[in-house]
C-alpha cells in the first residue's frame, strides 16, 4: 500500500498539512515501509518463547515466557504525522497477532478518508478496521472494551482516554507531547549545529511535531553567534521569502494557526522577535520566528508551542539549563549540543526525558532499535521496533515442573523441623534441597 | 510487638510527598551505593526481626510460623538477595545497535528512576506485597510511599515501626490509615502507582491517577483454574493432590490471588481425587493452627454466604464447618455447584474448593476460556499435547504445570495480571523495571555530514534518502558518486 499508493499519500499530506512531498516521503512513507520490513524480518524471533532461568528452588523444572496476542485493540492516531502515527502502531499491533481498530484524526481528513479506503484494500479487513470520526465518535470507541488502547496526542485528551480506560481496566499507551529543549553550548560546529536544530524545528512539519525542539537554552555570550548562524541557515533552506517556499508545511487548521498568532503576538513577546514573523492567513502559513529572551511566565514558555515559533532563553552559565529544564514537566524529548564529554554526562544523568540526543535533533525514532516514548507528563509506554510489539502482547510465564521433587517439607502438619529444611532451601542452600527432595523429615 | 503508630494526619500528606520530592530531586537515592544500603536494609529487617513478623502474620491472619516464613519471609530474603546480586547488572545502560548511515553515532537505553512512586499492598501477604515491589522501586533509585492495608493492622503497624529504622526514613515512608487515607494519597502526582487488590479500588485508583497522568500498575484478583487431568500412577495423583491442597488451604486458607479457585476435572476421575483429597487433607491439617483463620467477619460471612446459596449447600461432599467465634472454616470441597451460582461467579478468597467435572479434560479449556482471563492457569498432567494446546488456546498471567503456586517464588518469571486480571509485571528483574524508565539516548557526532538531509529539497535529495531508507549503502554511494540516478 506505501508503496503503489505513494502519490495518492503525498497528495493527502499535502491537504492535510501541507507537508512538502519530501517530507511526506522520508518522514512517513519510507518509515512505514521500513518498520513494516523491519517487523517481517524479526518477527519470527520476536515471537519465540524465551527460555528463563528456573532456579533450584523448583528444581527440576523449565520456565519460559511466552508472547501471546493482547486481543483486540484501539489505535487512536494524530494529525501532524497522520500516515506514520496511524500505520506505525498498527504494524505493531498486526505483527503481535491483534485485531485492530484504527480511528485516524479528523483533523487530517484527507489522510483519514484515504486510509478508510484503502486499508480494506491491503489487508484483512476482519480483523483490521478503520473507523472515521471525530469527538463523539471517538468517545464511543472509549467506552467499549478494548484489550489496549495506543493514544498519540495532547496529554488533555490523554488523560480522557485513561480515565475511560479505566471502566474496563484497560491498559494504555500515551504518546504526549511537551515542551523539548535544545541546549546549545559554546564548543560546538556551529554551522553543522544550527543546520541540526533547524532540520529538527521547520523541516519537521514546521515544527508541529511532539519531538521538534522548542525552546533553545545558550548563553547569554553564545546567543549572538547562534542566532546568526540559525538566520544563514534558514535562508538557505526557505529563501528569503519563506512563506513562498515549498518546503514548509503550513500551519494545520486555522485554529491553531489563531493560537500561534496569539502566541506571536503576546505582548510579553511581541517585541522579543529577532527573525521572521510574518504570516499568511489565506495560505495559513507562519515563517520561521525566532525570540530571544522571551519571560518564563509567557504563554510561549508554558505551553508547548507547535509550530514554528522557537524561543531562545539565555542563562549565564551552561549548567544553568539543567535546573531550568527541571522546573518544567518531563519532555518527550531532550537535545544537547556540545563536544564536552562532561557535559554531556551531567545531562543524561540530570535531566529525564523520554528520550534525548547529543549533537542531533529529532532523529532518534528513526532507529527501531531505541524505545520511543514519554515519562511523566509526556506518557507512559513505548514503542517502536520490537517495543511495539512488546507493547502488544502480553509475556505469559510458563513453568512446567514434573512429579519428581516432591519436597514434604512444603506441607502441613508444620514442624520445626520442616522450616529449618524451607529455610534452607530458600537460602539457596544444596544440602537443604536435597534433604526436601528426598523428603526429609521423615516420619510425618 | 510494638505499639501501634498514630495514623499520619491527612493533613500532613501533602508535606510527606513535597518533602520526598525534595529528597528525590536532590540525587541522593540515585546512587548505585544508597540503593544497595537500602536493599540490605531490608534484609537485615527480614533477619533480625522475624519473630515479630511471625507474632503479626499471626494476629493479623492466624498464619502459622513455617507457612509465614515459607510464602512472605523467606521468599522475600532470596528476591532481594537476587535483586543486590544482579542491580549493577540491571542499571547499567544497554547498548542498541545504530544504522551506518546514522555512523558515527551510539544508542543507549539507559534505565533511571521514575521519581517518587507509591505502592498500596493487601492484606493477605500483608509483608510480601509491601516489601517485593518496595525492594523493586528501591533498586530502581526511587523514593517510596508504602500504604500498607489497614486489614492486617499489625503488620501496617510493625512496617510502619520498623521501615523507619532499617531503611533511609526519609526517602522511605509508611502511610498507615483507612481507605480515604489511600484516596487522599491519590489526589497527588505520583511518578507511578502499584495497587494490588480488588477491581472496584483498583478502577477507583486508576482513575484518580488519570488526572495527573500518572501511570498505574494493578494486580488484581481473578479465579485462577486448576485442570486435573487422568493421572495414572498412584505417586502422580498424591502429589498433585499435596500439591493442590498446598495451593488452596495452605496458602492463607485459599485467601491469595494465585491460590486455586476451582479444579476442572473429567467425570470419571472426580471420584478418586476427592477421595485422595479427604485423605491428604486430614493428615496435613491435624493442627488447626496449620490453617490461617479467615481475615474478618465481613469475609467470614461472605464465605459462609457462599455455601448457604441452595444450589450450592448441596454440593458439599466434604467439610463445610464453620466456626464465627475462631473465624475458622474447614477445609470444604464442593462437587458441581451451579455454575450461576456466586461462588462459581466470584473470585472465591477462600477455603472453598468447587470441583467441576467435564466429559473430556478437553472441554476444560472451552469452560476457562468462558469466564475472564485469571491471574495464573494451572494444570496437572502429563499429556504433552493437552499442555500445548493450554498454553495456546488459554491466557493467563501464568501458567504453571504440575505444581501451583511455586511460580511466585521465581525470580526469573514475571508476576502479573492480563485481561480483568490486572497489568504490570513485577518479581526480580520486573520489578527493578516497573520502576524505571528506559530513556533513549543517542549519541551523534558533530563530524560527518549528509547535505541531502536538508532542504531546499530536490529530486536528487530525495532519491538518495529512498536509498538510505532501505539501507540500500551499495545504491547511495554510487548515487553520491554520480553513477547512479
Amino acid at each position: 500500500m506505501a508503496t503503489e499508493m505513494e502519490a495518492e499519500i503525498c497528495d493527502a499530506l499535502y491537504a492535510d498539512v501541507g507537508k512538502p512531498e519530501t517530507e511526506a516521503h522520508v518522514h512517513e512513507i519510507s518509515l512505514v515501509k521500513s518498520s513494516c520490513l523491519f517487523a517481517l524480518k524479526n518477527l519470527k524471533k520476536w515471537m519465540k518463547p524465551k527460555k528463563v532461568h528456573a532456579r533450584l528452588m523448583t528444581f527440576p523444572s523449565t520456565a519460559r515466557i511466552t508472547k501471546e496476542p493482547l486481543g483486540v485493540v484501539l489505535v487512536i492516531s494524530a494529525w501532524n504525522y497522520p500516515l506514520l502515527l496511524s500505520l506505525d502502531p498498527v504494524i505493531g499491533a498486526i505483527a503481535a497477532g491483534n485485531a485492530v481498530v484504527l480511528k485516524p484524526s479528523e483533523v487530517a481528513p484527507a489522510t483519514s478518508s484515504l486510509l478508510a479506503e484503502l486499508l480494506p484494500r491491503y489487508v484483512d479487513s476482519t480483523c483490521i478496521k478503520v473507523v472515521e470520526g471525530g469527538v463523539s465518535e471517538t468517545t464511543a470507541l472509549l467506552e467499549l472494551k478494548w484489550d489496549k488502547i495506543f493514544y498519540t496526542g495532547n496529554s488533555k485528551v490523554g488523560r480522557m482516554v485513561m480515565a475511560s480506560a479505566t471502566k474496563h481496566l484497560t491498559p494504555v499507551v500515551l504518546e504526549l507531547g511537551g515542551k523539548c529543549p535544545v541546549v546549545v553550548d559554546s564548543n560546538i560546529n556551529l554551522h553543522v549545529t544550527a543546520k541540526r536544530i533547524a532540520a529538527g524545528k521547520w523541516g519537521c512539519n514546521n515544527g508541529q511535531a511532539c519531538i521538534a525542539p522548542d525552546f533553545i537554552i545558550t548563553t547569554e555570550s553564545f546567543a549572538p553567534k547562534l542566532l546568526e548562524a540559525l538566520k544563514k541557515v534558514l535562508e538557505k533552506f526557505y529563501g528569503k521569502d519563506p512563506l513562498l517556499s515549498e518546503d514548509l508545511s503550513r500551519v494545520v487548521t486555522p485554529n491553531h494557526f489563531n493560537r500561534l498568532l496569539d502566541l506571536m503576538d503576546d505582548e510579553m513577546v511581541s517585541d522579543k522577535i529577532v527573525f521572521g514573523g510574518q504570516r499568511d492567513e489565506q495560505k495559513l502559513k507562519i515563517a520561521p520566528t525566532i525570540f530571544l529572551d522571551v519571560p518564563l511566565d509567557s504563554a510561549m514558555m508554558k505551553e508547548e508551542i507547535f509550530g514554528p515559533l522557537l524561543p531562545i532563553i539565555t542563562v549565564e552559565k551552561i549548567h544553568e539549563s539543567f535546573g531550568l529544564i527541571n522546573s518544567m514537566t518531563k519532555p518527550l524529548a531532550a537535545y544537547l549540543f556540545t563536544r564536552d564529554s562532561k557535559l554531556q554526562k551531567q545531562f543524561e544523568s540530570t535531566i529525564s526525558a523520554g528520550g534525548m540526543i547529543l549533537n542531533d535533533t529529532s532523529v532518534h525514532l528513526t532507529n527501531p532499535h531505541l524505545p520511543f516514548g514519554g515519562v511523566g507528563e509526556s506518557g507512559t509506554g513505548s514503542y517502536h521496533g520490537r517495543f511495539t510489539f512488546d507493547a502488544f502482547s502480553h509475556g505469559k510465564a510458563v513453568l512446567h515442573r514434573g512429579f519428581g521433587g516432591e519436597a514434604k517439607a512444603r506441607y502441613p502438619p508444620y514442624s520445626s523441623a520442616k522450616l529449618k529444611i524451607l529455610k534452607g532451601v530458600l537460602a539457596g542452600k544444596l544440602g537443604a534441597h536435597i534433604q526436601a527432595i528426598l523428603g526429609f523429615p521423615r516420619g510425618k | 510487638m510494638e505499639g501501634r503508630m498514630p495514623e499520619t494526619p491527612a493533613l500532613g500528606l501533602d508535606g510527606l510527598v513535597g518533602g520526598l520530592r525534595e529528597v528525590y530531586r536532590s540525587g541522593r537515592t540515585r546512587e548505585l551505593a544508597w540503593r544497595r544500603s537500602q536493599l540490605k536494609g531490608l534484609i537485615s529487617l527480614l533477619t533480625e526481626k522475624e519473630e515479630d513478623i511471625f507474632d503479626a502474620l499471626r494476629e493479623d491472619l492466624g498464619k502459622h510460623r513455617t507457612e509465614a516464613f515459607r510464602d512472605e519471609v523467606g521468599v522475600l530474603v532470596k528476591s532481594v538477595k537476587n535483586t543486590l546480586q544482579n542491580l549493577e547488572k540491571w542499571a547499567a545502560p544497554e547498548k542498541a545497535p545504530t544504522p551506518l548511515v546514522s555512523f558515527p553515532a551510539t544508542a543507549l537505553v539507559v534505565p533511571e528512576p521514575l521519581g517518587v512512586v507509591l505502592i498500596f499492598s493487601c492484606w493477605n501477604l500483608p509483608l510480601g506485597l509491601a516489601l517485593e515491589p518496595l525492594s523493586g522501586a528501591l533498586a530502581a533509585g526511587n523514593a517510596v510511599v508504602l500504604k500498607p492495608s489497614e486489614l492486617a493492622p499489625s503488620t501496617a503497624a510493625f512496617l510502619a515501626a520498623n521501615i523507619p529504622r532499617y531503611l533511609d526514613s526519609e526517602a522511605v515512608k509508611v502511610v498507615l490509615g483507612a481507605p480515604e487515607v489511600g484516596e487522599k494519597l491519590m489526589e497527588h502526582r505520583w511518578d507511578k502507582v502499584l495497587f494490588t487488590g480488588g477491581a472496584r479500588v483498583g478502577r477507583i485508583i486508576m482513575t484518580k491517577a488519570a488526572k495527573h497522568l500518572t501511570p498505574v500498575a494493578l494486580e488484581l484478583g481473578s479465579k485462577c483454574p486448576c485442570i486435573v487431568d487422568w493421572l495414572d500412577s498412584k505417586r502422580d495423583s498424591q502429589i498433585a493432590v499435596n500439591r493442590i491442597i498446598g495451593a488452596k488451604w495452605s496458602t492463607c486458607a485459599g485467601q491469595a490471588c494465585i491460590a486455586i479457585d476451582y479444579i476442572l476435572v473429567e467425570e470419571q476421575f472426580a471420584p478418586i481425587l476427592i477421595e485422595l483429597l479427604k485423605s491428604t487433607i486430614k493428615r496435613f491439617f491435624s493442627k488447626p493452627e496449620d490453617m490461617a483463620r479467615i481475615l474478618n467477619e465481613k469475609h467470614f460471612n461472605r464465605l459462609s454466604g457462599l455455601l448457604k446459596d441452595h444450589n450450592v449447600s448441596c454440593s458439599v461432599v466434604h467439610g463445610g464447618g464453620m466456626d464465627p467465634k475462631t473465624l475458622s472454616i474447614e477445609p470444604t470441597i464442593l462437587l458441581n455447584p451451579s455454575l450461576d451460582s456466586d461462588i462459581m461467579r466470584e473470585e472465591i478468597f477462600g477455603p472453598l474448593l468447587p470441583i467441576i467435572t467435564v466429559k473430556k479434560i478437553e472441554d476444560s479449556i472451552e469452560f476457562l476460556n468462558s469466564k475472564p482471563k485469571p491471574l495464573a492457569i494451572y494444570a496437572f498432567t502429563r499429556n504433552e499435547a493437552l499442555k500445548q494446546r493450554i498454553i495456546k488456546e488459554t491466557s493467563s498471567g501464568s501458567v504453571t504445570f504440575n505444581d501451583a503456586i511455586v511460580q511466585y517464588g521465581l525470580e526469573s518469571i514475571p508476576f502479573g495480571g492480563v485481561g480483568q486480571s490486572g497489568f504490570g509485571q513485577y518479581h526480580g528483574k520486573y520489578s527493578f523495571e516497573m520502576f524505571s524508565h528506559k530513556k533513549a539516548v543517542l549519541k551523534r557526532s558533530l563530524l560527518i555530514e549528509f547535505m541531502f538531509r536538508y532542504p531546499p529539497w530536490d529530486d536528487r535529495k530525495l532519491g538518495l534518502l529512498r536509498h538510505v531508507f532501505r539501507y540500500d549503502y551499495v545504491s547511495l554511494f554510487l548515487t553520491l558518486l554520480g553513477l547512479r540516478r
